[in-house]
């Protein structure tokens, strides 16, 4: 049994209390004294060329202080983009400037021309609008396959064309893998998209910048998931500030799902004008807003074609997707679809042969950048549909074809022929133990149940892997990263023995304050109230990468493992000073150190007083005091898989889908906190349903939002879903972080796409409707019922 | 939001005199003014708000007719007029969320006239009367097509009188995003006949599915009106649905309709 908080226990989260009394601190709350507010004046036309502006009338109005455009920003750097593509004719991308505000032309609807800064957030919305912006419209791109077409409208004029990037991986497979398709038995192809997402966090992004013109020192406050990037950015690319002028400080932040990764432009225009004012300036964006501003997530379409033998082993992959870019680059865009993408196209299965490209597109629509998953979803996606619909082509069981071609647990580590080397995994045994929860055998029996109220059921299989903990510093650093990847953590043990950890991580809602101070409470048997975990202020916490990909305790909490070993090294150093013994003769059990075979003891807070009241210390020896700070750098990804099982019963008059029983068999290795790990899957989870079913971000062809609120964008809601049967019990633990734990935050999102549109075609299937083999997301009424009558 | 002023006055009279005003405009629930205040899309100088009347709220029966004041809450709807007329308390019911459902009002909604809204449905599925501070409107006149109604520049709906039928029902497919009426059909059935009226489909607003009426008023059945199918002309194609789509699921509500009003 794990002890209450240690690793393994089902702790509460200490951050509910102050969340759920509505006594969170975030950036929203901030106000400081004298702050201005800024409004953004942004674009209402997709693509268009900024002839003139006057914002003489704006800046006569009440309250105004100063009405800024891009000529106030001509010392300033663009944005920068933290990942280089290098194409398959070994170029390198096509990387267009992106100005904190529009320069010369408007590129999307929602981008930011000019921003007003008055006393009061009405007075600059009231100013913004006696701006005469003369803007002379072109055509804009919104199709990608248009956007690449002979002659079609350029979204920067400087580039020579709309093509970011055209990635090949592994291009040297490329013609064994079309050779395979000559030969092979069997080919099954399907074209598909992945819709467009806008993340949606419950909190809006905000920005509040400071300037101290007495240290000619800055400080933003802001709604990010990693405030050593945007400091790291922000300083050294876009506004010219070293770090230590800087700090950057991201609070209780309301949930991210990637789009508060990014640095953007209202976090610069904030830190700089708090210097031309010298006054705050604080921005905190409408949904509207962030409707047209937040990097939006996924967006690609693909064909994707599998060949297999005449015993249906997969012989060779072949993909082409379109992924959509927006109209500039955001901070990580580039590596989405191809690194975390091209990379996971073997899924669970044994393919030998495949070949990924990737054409990047720019379009006048928002930015896309990296959404809950990022790349992940997408290569599931398209993997799990084509082997279910080659089930069904072949007439055979789609969890026996499965079967046939997992990686088997036995040939871990397994190398595959896309890049990566998965540790462990052990997918038969998560496919059998989501099948034994879900009752497949008596399914059957539910269907017919259902088919006498005039509904159909059906049951849809989805086996993802994914690669989290990203990640390898040198790997990435060769794929183009313009960043590393390690993990930071400070572990500061005070004189009466609690202890105060610093960590480069962020939460944003994921629960670290509780996990990680079970991981230290339970390495050095303390409780674990002694414990405080500070994150999100670079003033304190040493340079770390921040919270995405599922890394924080595979990265982060493994920095706090190695931090907090160097803290036990030295303690027992100290207690055997103490107890006049030798260090190697030192144990450290439930927060006691003891001589081994010896009833010699001292308290862990008898050691750490030592420390820093060193009357009786080994000073010639050691240093007083007991503070350590690790980076931790991890040699490969972390490899969570899964089997997903997804029931619906679907309303044949109406199209309407019902999901009735959803199962997630989970490996993520070994588990700090079980609950924390349900509730992360069970938020995944709905985010991959509401992509199934719901959400969907629609331009028109004029580049106009149609889905600009919840109006019209369909946020799943909790009458949505009917709970979830979540598992994990199926353990390979990682092998080579010292935890052995592989991440979960993302693979609800990842896993549970397939399983739901999968149900659906098994439902039209097993209903005659055999016409139906795809259908693309988000599967509304409207589109079933389409599908049926079409 | 722009700046406005706010006025609260206690009786109808009073009301009806501060609308006289320059660009007054009168406020009951505010689930659908302010929002489009907030977004800058209207900006009234002076708002009359109707909720401090107590004229105006309230449920209550004579014989068989039932009157409901305009500034009456859908929750008090939803509670008051459960006993005596079950279709119209269970339409209130579905409207929205409980939020809105405690602040947004019958007089409201029928002087919005948005074309997915709920309550159009029932006034023209029962023939309801609309009264105003001038005068007394018949539904089959009210509703003119997407947010337009007969009413004057300063009329005020006072209340809306239902004539209680002996079964009735609301059927309500959801847009999946705002949940309001994707498709929504009100069947009421009279001694006189049956009437069947939809709101969400068409871009002329709610209107009477004439063919449905006969067939049902001859047979109050499902089955009555299983080959018949309502025309997709005018209906509205968006994202939610394609005038097909709206056009089928007039049929399906209608028929959801009578299973629940039988
Ligand atoms: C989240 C949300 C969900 C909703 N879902 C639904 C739904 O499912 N179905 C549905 O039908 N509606 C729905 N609504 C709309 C809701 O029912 C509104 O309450 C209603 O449409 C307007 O009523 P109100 O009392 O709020 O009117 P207000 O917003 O106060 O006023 C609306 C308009 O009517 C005018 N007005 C108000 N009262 C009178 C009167 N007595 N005489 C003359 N003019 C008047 C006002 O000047 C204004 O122009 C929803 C609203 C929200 C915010």
């Amino acid at each position: 049994m794990p002890k209450d908080d240690g690793i393994g226990a089902s702790t509460k989260r200490r951050e509910d209390v102050r969340f759920l009394t509505g006594n969170g601190k975030y950036t929203d709350d901030i106000n400081l004294r004298g702050q201005a507010h800024v409004h953004f004046l942004r674009s209402d036309v997709a693509h268009g060329r900024i002839r003139g502006i006057d914002t003489s009338a704006a800046e006569a109005m009440d309250g105004v202080l100063k009405v800024f455009t891009s000529a106030d920003f001509e010392s300033a750097g663009g944005l920068p983009c933290g990942w280089q593509v290098t194409d398959r004719f070994g170029q390198v991308m096509q990387e267009p400037k992106h100005p904190i505000l529009a320069e010369g032309k408007v590129r999307h609807v929602g981008d930011p021309i000019c921003a007003v800064v008055a006393e009061t957030y009405e007075q600059a919305r009231d100013a913004a609008e006696a701006i005469e912006v003369d803007i002379e419209e072109l055509e804009p791109v919104i199709d990608m396959k248009s956007a690449l077409a002979d002659g079609a409208p350029k979204v920067h004029d400087d580039l020579t064309s709309n093509l970011c990037y055209d990635w090949g991986f592994v291009e040297d497979n490329k013609d064994a893998v079309n050779a395979a398709f000559e030969t092979a038995a069997h080919v099954v192809s399907l074209e598909l998209t992945n819709n467009r997402l806008v993340a949606n966090p419950m909190e809006p992004r905000v920005a509040v910048g400071d300037y101290d013109p007495w240290g000619d020192s800055h400080t933003l406050y802001t709604t990010s998931q990693n405030p050593h990037v945007i400091r790291l950015l922000m300083g050294a690319f876009v506004l010219n500030i070293p770090e230590h002028k800087l700090r950057v400080v991201a609070p209780d932040v309301g949930g991210g799902f990637g789009s508060k990764i990014f640095h953007y432009a209202e976090e610069a225009f904030c830190t700089y004008a708090a210097k031309v004012l010298k006054r705050p300036v604080k921005w905190t964006s409408s949904r509207s807003e962030a409707f047209i501003s937040d990097a939006h997530g996924r967006d690609h379409r693909t064909k994707i074609e599998l060949a297999l033998d005449a015993d249906h082993n997969f012989t060779a992959l072949r993909t082409e997707t379109y992924a959509n870019m927006g109209a500039y680059l955001s901070t990580f865009a580039p590596s989405i679809p191809t690194w975390l993408h091209g990379t996971l196209m073997a899924g669970n299965y044994r393919t030998p042969l495949i070949y990924v490209n990737v054409k990047a597109v720019f379009t006048n629509t928002v930015p896309v950048d990296a959404y809950r998953g990022a790349g992940r979803p997408e290569a599931t996606f398209q993997i799990e549909r084509l082997v279910d619909k080659a089930a069904r082509e072949l007439g055979v069981d789609p969890v026996e074809l499965r079967r046939q071609n997992f990686i088997t647990a036995d040939q871990f580590p397994y190398q595959t022929p896309v890049a990566v080397v998965y540790d462990t995994g052990n997918y038969h045994a998560t496919m059998d133990k989501m099948l034994e929860l879900a009752d497949y055998a008596g399914f059957e029996e539910r269907r017919a149940e259902s088919a006498k109220r005039g509904k159909l059921r059906g049951f849809g299989i989805a086996h993802y892997i994914e690669a989290c903990g990203i990640a390898p510093s040198n790997l990435v650093g060769q794929l183009g990263a313009r960043a590393g990847l390690y993990e930071s953590a400070s572990v500061r043990v005070n004189a009466t023995g609690s202890i105060s950890v610093y960590t480069g991580s962020h939460s944003h809602g994921q629960g670290h304050e509780t996990t990680f101070a079970q991981v230290v409470a339970d390495m050095i048997g303390v409780d674990a109230s002694s414990i405080e975990i500070h994150h999100g202020d670079t003033s304190n916490t040493p340079m770390g990468m921040g919270t995405y990909g599922s890394r924080s305790l595979a990265v982060g909490g493994s920095a706090i493992v190695k931090a907090t070993n160097k803290i036990i090294d030295k303690a027992k150093k100290i207690a055997a000073h103490l107890l006049e013994a030798a260090p190697e003769d030192i144990e450290l059990k439930d927060g006691k150190f003891s001589v081994a075979g010896t009833d010699k003891s001292v308290d862990w807070s008898g050691v750490t007083l030592a420390a820093y009241v060193p009357h009786n210390y080994p000073l010639e020896e050691l240093e007083p005091g007991l503070e350590e700070t690790a980076f931790y750098d991890p040699s490969n990804f972390t490899y969570p898989s899964g089997a997903y099982g997804c029931e619906i019963e679907l309303d044949p008059e109406t199209g309407k889908i019902d999901i009735l029983r959803f199962i997630a068999a989970d490996d993520f290795g070994n588990i700090v906190n079980p609950m924390i790990v349900e509730g992360q899957v069970h938020g995944g989870l709905v985010q991959g349903i509401g992509q199934a079913l719901m959400e969907n971000c629609v331009y028109d062809d004029q580049g106009q939002l149609l889905s600009g609120s919840f109006m019209d964008y369909t946020m799943p809601r909790a009458d949505d879903v009917r709970g979830f049967t979540v598992d994990h019990s199926c353990i390979t633990p990682c092998t080579h972080n010292p935890l052995g734990v592989k991440g979960c935050g993302e693979a609800g999102a990842i896993g549970s796409p397939p399983a739901v549109v999968n149900a659906a075609i098994d439902a039209l299937h097993r209903a005659g409707h055999t016409h139906v083999t795809h259908i693309d997301m988000p599967l509304t009424p409207a589109r079933v019922w389409a599908a049926i009558n079409g | 939001m722009y700046n406005f002023e706010l006025v609260k006055p206690s009786t109808l009279a009073e009301a009806v005199a501060a609308l006289a005003g320059e660009d007054a405009q009168p406020l009951s629930g505010g689930q659908t003014l302010i929002p489009s205040m907030k977004a800058r899309l209207n900006a009234p100088e002076t708002l009359v708000s109707l909720t401090g009347i107590a004229e105006l709220k309230g449920v209550s029966r004579s014989g068989d007719t039932l009157t409901i004041g305009a500034a009456t809450t859908h929750a008090d709807v939803a509670e008051q007029a459960a006993a005596d007329f079950p279709g119209l308390a269970a339409l209130a019911g579905q409207i929205g969320d409980p939020a809105v459902r405690n602040r947004g009002t019958i007089g409201g909604s029928l002087a919005n006239n948005d074309p997915s809204a709920c309550y159009p449905a029932a006034a023209l599925g029962t023939g309801a009367t609309i009264v105003t501070n001038t005068r007394e409107i018949a539904a089959d006149d009210y509703f003119q097509g997407m947010f337009t109604t007969a009413l004057e520049e300063g009329e005020i709906i006072t209340a809306v009188r239902f004539s209680i039928p002996q079964a009735s029902a609301y059927a309500k497919f959801l847009q999946p995003a705002s949940r309001f009426a994707l498709t929504g059909v009100f069947v009421a059935q009279y001694a006189s006949g049956v009437r069947v009226a939809v709101t969400g489909a068409s871009e002329n607003g709610v209107f009477r599915w004439a063919e449905a009426e006969a067939a049902l008023s001859s047979d109050f059945t499902p089955d009555a009106i299983a080959g018949l199918s309502c025309p997709a002309d005018e209906m509205i194609a968006d994202l939610h649905g394609s005038a097909a789509y709206r056009a089928h699921l007039v049929g399906v509500m209608t028929r959801r309709a009578v299973i629940a009003a039988g």
